[in-house]
């Protein structure tokens, strides 16, 4: 969400305005659908992917021609972190509060993004700001690996059992 | 560079609420000021009333004056209507539920896109808004008693009446372009918010 701001502050006007606006709409999206169970294939390699595309474009200043290039980029990665979100949530106290915090912190993320991007008017901000992007780019690449191969997890009761002295001993 | 006064007042005031703000509940909150105390509190603390009603100020003054001015009249009137027939009336909590979510999701739709309706369309939302709203709160004010929840009433129409003059006042005199835009964001997340909320009521919701 950092690198949307980053890039949104890169693109300029009417980018910074627009990516925010598509961002958590499109991820409210994502949500719903994680929330009324209808699934999405390969979500964590989407969100693995999305640091890395989004990194790799601000490391490498992209800025496509067309908006609609941007725009749908970050939707379809948008409805893939808003998925995560939908389907790994517990039941709890209050479904408003829980959806006003989920925008409001998606919202500020991108604010920091946008508000870390403004370094880019000065020359050194702007190799700064690309550092940032290839950072995160490689933590994707670190996410997308990990998305692709899985670690088996261990239950809690097999390695109770595990622990358990054999019977007769 | 220091912020503007009224900027700084604003912030103040944010912060005062925001501390201030409990959990939603179904009835109405007690102040210990008296049932127009209640009511005052109950709208400016729940955010299932108060996301709407600000939805609702925010588009109205993005369609001009004479919309702002319909919904000033209708919201408050329709609203404590809405109320008198729900305290005679049951209501399921779940369709009160769902219609919050999608009046936030129609309303933060409206104003992200700036859509340009015709003026008796806005005061058509507002007469539902308040309508719908105003029925679950007299539901919800059943056991209160009718002195008290008439009173109360009087606390949220004062209430909304002030809300919707500021919001609609200040979106309706908004000097730049780009501050429109800024408008339209918040309307994008307040359709967010509805999304998610209709999503977690559709799984979780009684």
């Amino acid at each position: 969400m950092i690198a949307v701001g980053l890039w949104g502050a890169q693109l300029g006007v009417p980018a910074v305005w627009l990516l925010p606006v598509t961002f958590p709409l499109v991820m409210a999206i994502g949500g719903f659908l994680g929330l009324v169970g209808i699934p999405l294939p390969g979500v964590e390699i989407g969100v693995g992917l999305s640091a890395l595309l989004l990194g790799a474009m601000v490391a490498g200043e992209v800025k496509p021609r067309k908006l609609i290039w941007p725009a749908m980029l970050v939707g379809v990665f948008g409805l893939y972190h808003g998925h995560a979100h939908g389907t790994e949530l517990a039941p709890g106290e209050n479904g408003l509060l829980y959806s006003v915090g989920f925008v409001i912190a998606t919202g500020l993320l991108h604010g920091c993004g946008i508000g870390i991007g403004l370094i880019g008017r000065w020359p050194t901000g702007q190799k700064i700001v690309r550092v940032a992007g290839a950072t995160i780019a490689m933590a994707g690449a670190w996410f997308l690996w990990a998305a692709a191969n899985p670690k088996p997890i261990e239950s809690h009761v097999s390695a109770a059992k595990a622990d358990a002295p054999a019977p007769g001993r | 560079m220091r912020a503007p006064r009224q900027c700084r007042k604003g912030a103040r005031l944010f912060l005062v609420f925001a501390l201030g703000a409990t959990t939603t509940e179904a009835h109405l909150v007690t102040t210990g000021l008296g049932p127009v105390y209640d009511g005052i509190g109950h709208l400016l603390l729940s955010l299932d009333d108060v996301l709407p009603v600000v939805g609702l100020a925010l588009f109205a003054g993005l369609r001009g004056p004479k919309a702002g001015r319909l919904t000033l009249l209708f919201l408050p009137l329709i609203w404590i209507a809405g109320a008198i027939a729900g305290l005679a009336n049951h209501g399921q909590p779940i369709l009160g539920q769902i219609f919050t979510a999608c009046s936030f999701l129609v309303l933060g739709i409206l104003i992200a896109a700036d859509w340009e309706l015709p003026t008796v369309v806005v005061a058509a939302l507002a007469v539902l808004v308040g309508g719908v709203h105003g029925f679950f709160n007299g539901v919800a004010m059943r056991g209160a008693g009718l002195r008290p929840a008439l009173l109360q009433l009087t606390g949220i129409a004062v209430m909304l009446f002030i809300l919707v003059a500021v919001i609609s006042g200040f979106v309706v005199s908004l000097p730049r372009a780009w501050m429109r835009i800024v408008i339209r964001v918040v309307g994008s997340w307040i359709a967010a918010i509805g999304l998610l909320s209709l999503g977690w009521s559709l799984r979780f919701g009684q």
